[in-house]
């Protein structure tokens, strides 16, 4: 049977046929790209840029086995949106997305801010653009509010100079990193049209949506769950309310900010079951209540994400 | 004379390659690796300088390449080794040790006897290349790096 298998594999690789599945198959990216489908809520337009890329990055890997000569794909993405759409998540499975595939050869994920590329005086910034480039070789460097590095209103800021050396980076070492450059929209592309160099350097862009509030509230049942509480039916609608209150306000972070009011609600149930006393069941351990989440200072009109970005 | 000293030293000189093969190795053991250089080739001289810190953070080979390769921009006509400490043990233990850079021309040693008492003979080593100063002994002019 093996025999015949092979013979069969021989006969297709002389008349230049590739199982597309095998190659699939062989990649293992099904198993990440499960894993983002099954770990994020909602983003459908995301899911699918990524699959679409995967799709690019097999058959550009099946073409190079088969030597139809092409450029490399550029790798090189820019992830906008607002904070707590799930960027540096997606960032996180696209650097095991490309490793799978051989893109990269680590697919670890360095996540850098302005503070870690830019120093402080003179010289002082070349050496840790420098080291942040080394620590990222071999996988994803994931630069989070990139126009950062860009201040037009001084020229003698230190930011241009690591953009020169990402620049750099970004041509000469594409073999041995990927740069994924995250922040808001709308900054993100005045910072790319006043750094042309980025902007052709980077073959993708992945604009990620704010969540609705249907999704909102899957998100929160999921971190609840994961953390083993749980919402009774009262204190779910009082979630609901919470959020249709909190989502208009400024500062508001979709998923961080779920994840933050999750804190703040476990917090006041352990108050809660501390000021009772007595005896407390496992249910009563795991239970939210609607009076924990009415507490907040939403509900008198305040606003819960002051102190929080 | 063509030294050789730690780990391949029966072998050739390590292509690239082969050393970023024997650093993946390294890593994959989770051992720091770290880059050191010389100017004194007594096999004794066991304290190298260090060619900054070792690079505990750093995940891929082609990243400790940079440094071998910017070591040997600085000091050509220096012996560098790359170490991987394996930290296993909770003591400095070295794993590997390799020579990837030697100078040009390599003097090579003298031997010297020394009378000492009742007619005993002691042997010492004398490298050529020692009796200049430190930093001009392999075609550098000073001490400063090029």
């Amino acid at each position: 049977m093996n025999e015949v298998r092979t013979a069969g594999l021989e006969q297709q690789r002389a008349a230049g046929v590739v199982d597309l599945d095998a190659a699939y198959r062989g990649s293992n990216i099904e198993h990440v790209l499960d894993e983002l489908e099954g770990e994020l809520v909602g983003l459908a337009p995301v899911k699918r840029r990524i699959r679409e890329i995967a799709a690019l990055l097999l058959i550009a890997r099946v073409r190079e086995e088969q030597g139809l000569a092409t450029d490399k794909p550029t790798l090189h993405m820019s992830f906008t949106g607002h904070p707590g759409t799930g960027k540096t998540t997606v960032a996180l499975q696209m650097a095991k997305i490309l490793q799978q595939l051989g893109y990269v050869r680590k697919g670890h994920l360095v996540v850098a801010t302005r503070d870690d590329l830019v120093g402080q005086y003179v010289g002082h910034t070349a050496p840790k653009t420098k080291e942040v480039i080394k620590r990222a070789m071999g996988g994803v460097l994931f630069i989070d509010e990139a126009y950062y590095l860009y201040r037009p209103e001084n020229e003698r800021d230190y930011g241009q100079e690591a953009i020169e050396m990402l620049l750099q980076a970004m041509e000469n070492q594409r073999d041995d990193l990927v740069v994924i450059l995250a922040g808001y929209k709308n900054r993100m592309e005045t910072f790319f049209q006043s750094n042309p160099g980025f902007h052709s350097r980077v073959g993708n862009h992945l604009d990620f949506p704010d969540y609705s509030l249907d999704e909102l509230m899957e998100i929160a049942e999921l971190m609840v769950r994961r953390q083993h509480y749980e919402f009774d039916s009262a204190a779910r609608a009082a979630f609901r309310e919470y959020l249709m209150l909190r989502m208009p306000q400024p500062h508001f972070a979709n998923a961080r900010s779920v994840r933050n009011a999750l804190d703040r609600i476990k917090l006041r149930q352990a108050n809660r079951l501390i000021a009772a006393r007595g005896l407390v069941s496992k249910d009563d351990l795991a239970r939210l209540d609607a009076t924990d989440i009415l507490q907040s200072r939403v509900f008198q009109g305040g606003n819960d994400g002051v102190g929080e970005e | 004379m063509r030294i050789t000293q730690g780990t391949f030293s029966y072998l050739p000189d390590l292509t690239d390659d082969q050393i970023k093969a024997q650093i993946e190795y390294c890593l994959k053991n989770d051992w720091a690796v770290s880059v050191e250089h010389t100017d004194d080739p007594h096999p004794r001289n066991v304290y190298w300088d260090m060619w900054a810190l070792p690079m505990f953070d750093l995940k891929d080979p082609s990243a400790i390449m940079l440094e071998v390769n910017a070591c040997r921009k600085t000091f050509p006509h220096r012996y560098i080794k790359v170490n991987g400490y394996d930290r296993r043990y909770g003591r400095q233990t070295t794993g590997i040790s390799f020579i990837v850079n030697r100078p040009a021309e390599e003097p090579g040693f003298r031997l010297d006897r020394q009378d000492a008492a009742d007619r005993q003979i002691r042997y010492t080593l004398h490298p050529y290349a020692t009796e200049k100063p430190a930093g001009q002994r392999y075609g550098e002019s000073n001490g400063e790096p090029k």
